[in-house]
Parts: C-alpha cells; structure tokens; sequence
C-alpha cells in the first residue's frame, strides 16, 4: 500500500497563554492519500484553522506526530499551499507581483514557474488584469488571484481555510468549482477547512468532523456520489447528497446540545 | 471615459465651482484686509508703529535684506538645519524602530524610557546641549532632532507592530524569512504612517532649530528674531516671523504632494 502523503498519529496541541493553556487539538489521527480531497467540519474554535498551522509547519506539535509522505514534517521536501481565509493580496503590488510573491520569496522566479502563471491568469480570465491593482479586482477575482498565487509553486498538498467564506453565494460557487477543477488536473492532495456543510461534502472525497473545543475527531464519513462528471456544483444534485447533510447535521447537532 | 453630462450634474458641478471661487475669495480679502487696516492703523498712530512694525516697512526691510543677501543666507542656513535634523530623525527612528520590531525584548526594556523622554518639554535640554556640545550648528541640528525623534520612534513602531499579522502568515506561509517579511510586508504598509509621521516631524524639527538658534546662533532666523527684538527691530522679527511661517507651509506641502501621490496604492 502506497504511503498517505500526509499523516497525523496522536496529535496534541496545547496554546499557552499567561493567564491558561488552551487544549486545541486532542488525539487526532488520520491519513491524507494521494489525490485524496478531506473536508474539516466543526463548530467554530474547535481547532480547524490550528490543524492546518501545524501542518504548514507555522507552530510545531505538542506531542505526536505528522508525517509527510513517511517523513518527519521539517525534513520534507514536499511543496505546501495553504490559503488563508481573507486573500491577503497585497495593495500595493500589481497583480501580476503579487502573485509572483512567493516565487521571489524562494528565489524560483524562473521560465518554467512564470509560464505556470501565465496559464493560470489565462484560464481564469485575469490575464487584462496583471497590471491593475487588487483594489480594482471584485471579491471573487482576488480569491482567484490569491489561488493562482499558492498555486504557482506547484504545491503537492493544498491547505484551504475556508477560502470562500467572504464570497457571495454565486461567487462562491464558481470559485469552488475552479479550484475543484485544477485541483483535480494538477493531482494535488487538498485538505479544506469550512463552517459550509453543503461545500463540505460537495468537494471532498472524505469528511471529518471534529468535536468542539478541545478538538477531536467525532466521525469520518466518506463521500460516494453516484453522478457522471463530478464537480462541486453537480455534485449538490446528486441524490445522497443531502443524506450526507443531514448525517453530518446530526454528529455536529449533537455535538452542540453536549455544551448546554 | 467620456459619458454624457446631464444638465443637473451641471448645474451641481458649476454650483460647487462657485462656491470654492467664493471660499478662496474670502481669504483673499481676509489677508488684503489685515494687511490695509495695519497699515491703516500704523500710518495714523492708532497702534505704535514702533512695536508692531506695518506692511510697508516689513516690505522694505524685506527688499533691503534681499539686496545685501543676508535674508537668504539666514533661510539657507534655517533651512539646512531643519532638513539635516529631519533626515536624521527619519533615518535614525526607521532604523531604531526596525530594531524594536526585530528584538521585542529590546522594545519592552526601553519602551518607557523613551516615552517619558517624548513627554519632556524638548525645550528644557536646549541649553543642556548647548553646555555639552558648544554654540554652533551641529548643536542646532542636534536640538532638531531631540524635539522630534522620541516620538518619532513610538509612532513609527506602533505602525510596525500593528500589521495585520495574517500578512505576516502569508509570507510565513510562503516559506519567508523575518527579513521578507520586514521588506515586503512590514516597510511597505507602513509607507502612510511614516509619511504622516514624516509630516508632523518636519515642524517639529523646525521648532527645534528655532529654539536652537534663540539660545545659540550667530545665523538663521530664529537668531533673526531674537536678535531683532532685543535691538527693538521689529521690521526683522516680524519678517522673520513670517518667513518662519511660509517654509513651514512649503515644508509641508511637499509632503503632502508626496502622500497625495502615493495615496492611490494604499
Ligand atoms: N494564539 C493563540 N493563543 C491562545 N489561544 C488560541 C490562539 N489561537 C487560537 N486559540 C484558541 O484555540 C482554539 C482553536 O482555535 P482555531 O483558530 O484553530 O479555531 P477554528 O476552528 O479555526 O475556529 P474558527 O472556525 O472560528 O476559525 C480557539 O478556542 C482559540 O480560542
Ligand atoms: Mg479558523
């Protein structure tokens, strides 16, 4: 059997402040195959957005391991992407550098990482818009950019924290259906983070609930959809999807009536 | 992009020029009018002429000194004392604050001291300096730079440390260094603040230099003022006044051209 690219073994995370320590995370295992899509569902402060700093190497564990493709996380020459929830696009570059950003930052600025670039702002219609500046771009053409940005670099694992939450409904939608769709062509594994049951299970191959606050891993439920040619859209006409709904509905409800 | 005008966009436009003619209208003949009724009063013995100086007199003490030089040479030299101090304030607090923004723990230590150094009246350490460093020029620039530059730290830093810090994320994420995140997060959106900064320092360092050269110049115009009101010539001290006033607003308004044009990026 093929080593997950990415996998967690008894992962603890503790915040430490003056005043208290903080459980974030508690016990949390799981494998990430390659190509494989998991969505993270849970109540807010539940620890989602810690889970992906500990995977992009931003805070380092407090017990327990990660590993990448069987290696220890800081040995790992593996490329990872993490978007942020706000596109962060900085105001002051063009778009065209800010997207170059990361490419600077690693000093691979070279032929064959602008030409990746140049096919991205094509597909997504920005390639008019290298020049302007991210204030001219509406809210869906920057997330656009800010993936285009993490893309560039050609990312083996994609980190998404909830990217969509500042779109509108329709915005939303396409943007998600583009990412699934690149995704898909470039093979990356992608592990996405979100309060949207409903874009949950409509992107991912696997979905993990975690409980509330100190995080813990309340069920694993794999997506099956029986429908042709799946993308985030179709896949919220399949017919198990609001199933699904419903049963990750339920595990997070649950959850909620334990803190009363 | 040219859209057809209606005629009550007109009418609003042309309503909005009218009042800003009438604005600049007003404060013309405010000034034409103090001007006349000093002169007025000075000429009939209603104020004394002698204390208050008048227009006419201001004037020609003005074309006098601007014949034998001595006017520019005292601007010139005000004027370079101010911008050196300047300079070094700018230099000197980016610098500092960039160290503070490095070493927190360095920050924290002397974070109150340079708090209780800003809330001195910088006037007091004038003649301090003046003891310590001598009557002279780098004196001046030295009292300058001792008005502006506590302050000058504080807000600079602030400005550094309130950056958002999901912008450093990103760059963390992007597998940047502390020094990246400096150069391409922390320096550039800053570059508002340190203007504003930069317009509140150039009047300070040019109060510094004014009171520099009150206790210890041979040159400059606040040694113009001093000098003038202690042999009564108060054609000079007016003058000098008034030239005090007309660089400061020079000063400024290039600044403010500077941020009007960088205004668009932030
Ligand atoms: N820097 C920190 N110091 C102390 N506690 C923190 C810190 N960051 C997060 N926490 C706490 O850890 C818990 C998990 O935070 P995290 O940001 O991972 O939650 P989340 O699931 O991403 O929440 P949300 O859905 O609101 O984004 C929260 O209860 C939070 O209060
Ligand atoms: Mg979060």
């Amino acid at each position: 059997m093929e080593t997950p690219v990415l996998e967690f073994s008894d992962v603890n995370y503790i915040y430490h402040t003056i005043s208290c320590e903080t459980d974030a995370l508690k016990d949390i295992s799981f494998k990430l195959d390659r190509n494989e899509f998991i969505s993270f569902v849970g109540p807010s402060g539940c620890g989602k957005t810690t889970l992906l700093n500990l995977i992009a190497g931003l805070i380092p564990v407090s017990s327990g391991t990660i590993k990448l493709t069987g290696k220890e996380l800081s040995g790992s020459s593996l490329n990872i992407g993490y978007m942020l929830q706000k596109d962060h696009l900085l105001e002051w570059r063009s778009i065209y550098k800010n997207l170059t950003l990361g490419l600077e930052i690693q000093g691979k600025k070279d032929a064959e990482h602008l030409a990746i670039i140049d096919d991205l702002l094509k597909t997504y219609g920005l390639d008019e818009f290298r020049n302007a500046f991210p204030r001219q771009l509406s809210g869906g053409m920057r997330q656009r950019a800010a993936l285009i940005r993490t893309l560039a670099l050609s990312p083996d694992i994609l980190l998404l924290d909830e990217p969509f939450s500042a779109l509108d409904y329709q915005t939303r939608l396409n943007v998600s259906d583009d990412i699934g769709s690149i995704i898909k062509e470039k093979e990356i594994s992608t592990i996405l983070v979100t309060h949207d049951l409903s874009e949950a299970i409509s992107m991912a191959d696997r979905v993990i609930v975690l409980s509330k606050r100190p995080g813990t891993i309340k069920e694993e439920i794999p997506i099956r959809l029986s429908i042709e040619k799946r993308t985030p859209k179709t896949s919220r006409n399949a017919p198990e999807f609001n199933t699904y709904y419903n049963q990750i509905w339920e595990a997070i409800h649950d959850e909620n009536q334990d803190i009363t | 992009m040219k859209t057809k005008i209606s005629p009550e966009q007109q009418k609003y436009v042309h309503n909005i020029r009218k009042k800003q003619i009438l604005i600049r209208l007003y404060q013309l003949l405010l000034f034409v009018g103090f001007i006349i009724l000093w002169e007025y009063t000075a000429k009939h013995g209603i104020i004394n002429s002698f204390i208050f100086s008048c227009p006419s007199k201001l004037f020609a003490t003005f074309l006098s000194m601007l014949k034998d030089g001595s006017l520019i040479h005292h601007i010139f030299i005000t004027l370079y004392e101010t911008l050196a101090g300047f300079a070094i304030v700018i230099i000197g607090s980016l610098l500092i604050a960039t160290l503070f923004w490095w070493n927190e723990t360095l920050s924290k230590v002397l974070e109150p001291y340079l708090v209780i150094l800003n809330s001195l009246p910088k006037s007091a350490l004038a003649p301090v300096l003046i003891v310590w460093l001598g009557s002279n020029k780098t004196t001046i620039i030295v009292c300058a730079c001792s008005v502006a530059i506590f302050g000058s730290i504080l807000n600079i830093y602030t400005g550094f440390v309130n950056v958002e810090n999901d912008k450093l994320k990103l760059i963390k994420t992007l597998k940047g260094t502390r020094f990246q995140c400096l150069k391409l997060v922390v320096l550039p959106s800053n570059v508002p603040n340190i203007i504003s900064v930069m317009k509140v320092n150039i009047g300070l360092c040019l109060v510094g230099v004014v009171i520099g050269e009150f206790l210890a110049a041979r040159e400059g115009l606040g040694y113009l003022i001093i000098y003038g009101s202690q042999t009564f010539k108060m054609g000079n001290v007016l003058l000098s006044i008034l030239i005090l006033c007309v660089i400061a607003m020079f000063l400024y308004m290039i600044l403010q051209k500077i941020e009007k044009k960088l205004s668009g990026y932030f």
